[in-house]
């Protein structure tokens, strides 16, 4: 079974359908990234999956009905977004944020603590900076207390929407290097991102999706060699 | 005028500040959590003061039938609500949280009734008893239009008050009510006679507000509603429900308004609908701290309630007239930057 299934999605704002007919599947332990241009819908096809947006069509996590439930329940199954635009509690602090993310697990304390720790074990600068307000911090400092605050959260499916955005190339590769990481601590990976190179080498499989519509779908290591991809997404090199 | 009299017109309205601090700081709190200006929260105060006042004389509020009423309204909607998502589990807790919970202080209010009680348990009994009140008018009439526009919420929050007026009038009757003095002591500072009443209500301010401070401050309950207030969306995505992060803001703001209906219950005669006049006198307060400002709000506050008290010595037919159009200028003026505010809260 897979963790999450997805069969058939539309999504639609109004009368503009902004992703249609998307299937795919994530297995437990997966990497998978869907990648595309500008408005091909991917951030829809995240927000669709954390049920922010209305849909139509299947999706199964872990063989539930995922309709049923509405954001809160998903986020309390396991299923964590860092959105497109990071929703940070930009009034308060880091520490806050962070705590904050736990929310779903209130009652480990002991847990969450543990966890605190090895976010900011992880992101060292996220300790120095705990006092200090979220709308303060700097763009890659937000996207480390986003990822950190999705972590606190304790995912088993972690829906993430271009956690490289604006980030310089060394912290990118930092970036990407704990996501593959986050494998091994059996966390599953839904990825979108504009870096497709990144992205592909990270990944076990990939989908790219293309005016809301997957274009191509298939294992990383093949999408990255495929001379029609690289033409449009890989650029030369 | 003298010295003096100045001061003492200055403690005096200090201390009508200081309830007015308590409503203020509620709206502030709900709309905060909610984006509604819950404009029935004066009401919720002057019931709270009706409330007491029936006590001390050993009858039955009126409270307890609205509360009933209330509260069956609001089980039978969310019941329905259950009924048409198909979530048949969730009955029990509903039955739990909407008829139970609130009907428990009707109950014990129905037990307690004839006996003689000292003045602690009226008032505990008073508050408990008005607290469920804001949390079900939430259910019933703001959660079905939750993502209207702040606008449209206003405008239903408005309405809202009338039929509470109403209400208020069939529950409890048209007479004014005074209560027992908190204490006839007093004590002479620099000259002045001031009682130990006024201390009592100012203490009672300065307490539930640093209360209340520690509570967004120190607990992740008060966190989450921080959050909710900050950034909706955000909320929803760490697992924090609006529905219910906006139940505890009209709860703790329900704490609020009824303390502070006790507090002026023995200062002034309280009518069914005299709720509407404090809350307006707080909802200035709340306005010079633009609706997000905890500090600024209960200056504000603790500035209308002076500008009152002189206001009532130099003519007290005018007092209102006085008051308010003292205020206009400031209104205007922080109006312009709440413009500001806004913008900052958009990006
Ligand atoms: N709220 C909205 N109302 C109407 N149309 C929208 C809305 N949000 C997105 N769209 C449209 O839906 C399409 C898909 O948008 P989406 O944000 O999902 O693209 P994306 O693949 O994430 O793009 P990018 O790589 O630029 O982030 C776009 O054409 C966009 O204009
Ligand atoms: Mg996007």
């Amino acid at each position: 079974m897979s963790l999450l299934a997805i069969r058939s999605l539309d999504v639609s704002y109004g009368k503009v359908e902004a992703v249609r007919q998307v299937s795919l599947s994530i297995e437990a332990g997966q990497i998978v990234t869907v990648i595309g241009p500008n408005g091909a819908g991917k951030t829809t096809l995240l927000a669709a999956t954390m049920g922010l947006l209305p849909s139509t069509g299947e999706m199964l996590y872990e063989g539930r009905d995922l309709r049923r439930m509405d954001v809160e329940a998903r986020v309390e199954a396991g299923i964590v977004l860092v959105p497109e635009n990071r929703e940070l509690f930009g009034d308060m602090s880091v520490s806050d944020n962070l705590i904050l993310g736990a929310y779903s697990h209130r009652h480990d304390g002991a847990g969450n603590r543990r966890n605190l720790d090895a976010v900011y074990h992880r992101f060292p600068r996220l300790l120095e900076r705990r006092h200090q307000k979220a709308n303060t911090l700097s763009g890659g400092e937000r996207q480390m207390l986003a990822l950190g605050r999705a972590l606190m959260a304790k995912p088993r499916l972690l829906l993430l929407d271009e956690p490289s955005l604006g980030l310089a190339p060394l912290i990118v590769r930092d970036i990407f290097k704990i996501i593959a990481s986050l494998r091994e601590t059996g966390v599953s990976v839904l990825l979108v991102e504009q870096n497709a190179r990144a992205a592909l080498e990270t990944a076990d499989v990939g989908y790219v999706l293309e005016t809301g519509e997957i274009v191509h779908s298939g294992a990383a290591d093949m999408l990255i060699h495929d001379p029609k991809l690289i033409a449009t997404y890989l650029g030369g090199h | 005028m003298s010295s003096d009299i100045a001061a003492i017109l200055a403690i005096d309205g200090i201390a009508s500040g200081a309830i007015y601090v308590l409503i203020a700081i509620g709206f502030v709190l709900i709309f905060a959590v909610t984006r509604v200006i819950f404009v029935p929260f004066g009401d919720i105060s002057a019931f709270t003061a009706l409330t007491l006042a029936a006590l001390e004389t050993q009858r039955l509020p009126g409270t307890m039938g609205l509360v009933a009423l209330l509260a069956v309204m609001a089980t039978v909607m969310q019941v329905t609500a259950d009924l048409q998502a198909g979530d048949h589990k969730a009955i029990p807790s509903t039955l739990f949280f909407y008829l139970l919970v609130p009907l428990v202080p009707v109950a014990l209010m129905w037990f307690a009734a004839g006996t003689v009680m000292s003045m602690p348990v009226r008032m505990g009994l008073s508050l408990l008893l008005v607290l469920p009140i804001a949390p079900l008018l939430d259910r019933i009439v703001f959660r079905p239009i939750a993502d209207a526009s702040v606008l449209l919420l206003l405008t239903v929050s408005m309405a809202l008050h009338f039929a509470l007026v109403g209400l208020g009038l069939m529950f409890f009757g048209p007479e004014g009510v005074r209560t027992q003095p908190l204490t006839d002591a007093s004590w002479e500072i620099a000259g002045m006679q001031v009682s130990l009443q006024t201390f009592l209500i100012v203490g009672s301010a300065v307490v539930f507000s640093a209360l209340l401070y520690g509570f967004f401050e120190l607990t992740l309950t008060g966190k989450a509603l921080r959050a909710t207030a900050v950034n909706r969306t955000g909320a929803r995505l760490v697992g924090i429900r609006p529905a219910y992060t906006g139940t505890m803001a009209y709860v703790l703001a329900s704490v609020l308004a009824g303390i502070s209906g006790i507090l002026i219950s023995p200062v002034t005669t309280i009518f069914y609908d005299s709720g509407f006049l404090f809350g307006l006198r707080a909802f200035v307060g709340a306005i010079i701290g633009a609706m997000v400002n905890y500090p600024v709000t209960a200056l504000g506050a603790l500035l209308v309630g002076v500008l009152e008290s002189f206001a009532s010595f130099w003519s007290s037919a005018f007092k209102e007239v006085i008051v308010f159009s003292l205020l206009l200028p400031v209104l205007l003026w922080r109006s312009l930057s709440v413009g500001e505010v806004e913008d900052e809260a958009e990006e």
